[in-house]
């Protein structure tokens, strides 16, 4: 049992560390968003293997943390929607997609009239 | 070395190598296509660690609604992004990637060292299994010894919605999320939107149902009924209903309210917040998870939708 908790483990130390490096280096905004989702991807995955140690009373895998990675699930879902949102609304308002510059105010504005 | 460790020693190399193609590869369409896949296989991973409640909802929420909205985004973007050439200086790359291997490597040592035996919250859990009535640990954990980090994340996910709504232009104001998306009525799309539903809404109430004892429950039911929800949308069947409307906010703010009274009322009939009357534990949870699924699934389903962009006339 402890050997797929270890492997499991340095799988999700990896995935910080990707994820991590990602969100630093990508230039894209989307390529952040999956990086960032990666990152906690990887702490999720420590919480299961931390739970999973604490198997006990019949559980394979104590409940509390578990419960604790199903909130965070749903909640890391709902974040990375409201950013792929914002995303695409500077894409429409700005023409690109680039955190650089403040956006250009011409020509590609919306003529939505905001 | 028996097979299961063997198993496990692959899924971990597949995952490791899609969570690096995820970040190495150049084209963010590739980036997002390798991260939906590592989100699947992670789904395995979490049942290899015997915690089948998060692997459903990894493989529902994370992987499946997740992926949906990171390739339709990928999808729009394709062509903005080819235009981003900026590329972070060497010096950040390389104290990125210092830091990032210094995070890994103090990660791991702090698996290697883990406490022996491990700190387990199990047993009391399962010593005050009998207050709610429910056998399922994680239902119990979620709606009764932990209820306020689960009403607090539907007010999450009611923000996230709030948010999103205010990012419309004037012009689509309390309008329609999205395209209205055209199908050929005689295609198999169509044919898909009218066969699935049905049996996915009985799937989707099951997985709530057995989620009193078994693994499921309101969040991964929902996830089904977002998904079904959808795929009516995308076949052209429906439309997406007006932000505006009245019995849509109704619904949305359904699940935190109901969770927020039945919390109010153990505050003043109880002994404190959140605390349900032995006799009616069951029942109050019950209700409570039936306004919730009905609430994740339209926010589910209307955060996939995004921003309105028609104007509801």
């Amino acid at each position: 049992m402890t050997s797929g908790v270890t492997v499991f483990g340095l799988c999700a130390a990896a995935a910080v560390g990707l994820g991590l490096n990602g969100l630093m280096t990508s230039p894209q905004p989307l390529r952040k968003i999956i990086a960032f989702n990666l990152l906690g991807s990887g702490v999720f995955l420590l919480f299961g293997i931390v739970g999973r140690r604490g198997a006990a009373a019949g559980f394979g895998n104590d409940p509390v943390p578990q419960a604790l990675v199903i909130t965070g699930v749903v909640v890391a879902f709902s974040a990375t929607a409201l950013a792929i949102a914002l995303l695409l609304r500077l894409l429409k308002t700005s023409g690109s997609t680039t955190l650089d510059d403040p956006a250009p105010t011409s020509p590609h504005s919306d003529p939505s009239g905001d | 070395m028996n097979i299961a460790t063997v198993f496990e020693i692959v899924l971990a190399s597949v995952v490791l190598g899609l969570a690096i193609w995820t970040i190495a590869v150049a084209e963010t369409y590739s980036a997002t296509v390798g991260f939906v896949a590592y989100s699947l296989l992670v789904a395995l991973i979490w049942v290899r660690l015997d915690a089948v409640d998060v692997a459903l909802t990894e493989a529902a929420i994370g992987g499946g609604l997740g992926g949906v909205v990171l390739l339709g985004a990928a999808a729009r973007l394709r062509d903005a992004e080819a235009l981003t050439v900026e590329q972070a200086s060497p010096i950040v790359r390389m104290s990125a990637a210092i830091l990032s291997a210094s995070i890994t490597a103090a990660l791991a040592f702090a698996i290697l060292l883990l406490p022996d035996p491990a700190p387990t919250l199990a047993p009391t859990v399962v010593a005050n299994a009998g207050a709610t009535g429910m056998t399922n640990p994680v239902t119990n954990v979620l709606m009764a010894f932990r209820g306020m980090d689960t009403m607090l994340e539907k007010v999450v996910l009611l923000l996230a919605i709030v948010g999103v709504w205010s990012l419309a232009s004037d012009r689509a104001w309390g309008g329609r999320p999205g395209p209205r998306h055209q199908a050929d009525p005689n295609g198999v799309l169509a044919f898909l939107a009218r066969l699935l539903p049905p049996a996915g809404i009985v799937v989707g109430v099951y997985i709530l149902w057995t989620g009193a004892d078994h693994p499921g429950g309101a969040f991964q039911g929902g996830a089904v009924l977002a998904s079904m929800w959808l795929l009516v949308i995308m076949a052209g069947l429906a439309d997406t209903p007006p932000v505006s409307s009245r019995w849509l906010r109704l619904i949305l703010v359904a699940g935190p309210g109901l969770f927020l009274a039945i919390g109010l009322g153990g505050l003043w009939l109880g002994p404190a917040f959140l605390s349900y009357p032995a006799a009616f534990a069951k029942p109050l949870i019950l209700g409570i998870e039936v306004a919730m699924i009905l609430t994740i699934a339209a926010t589910l389903g209307l955060l996939l939708a995004g921003a309105p962009e028609r104007s509801s006339q």
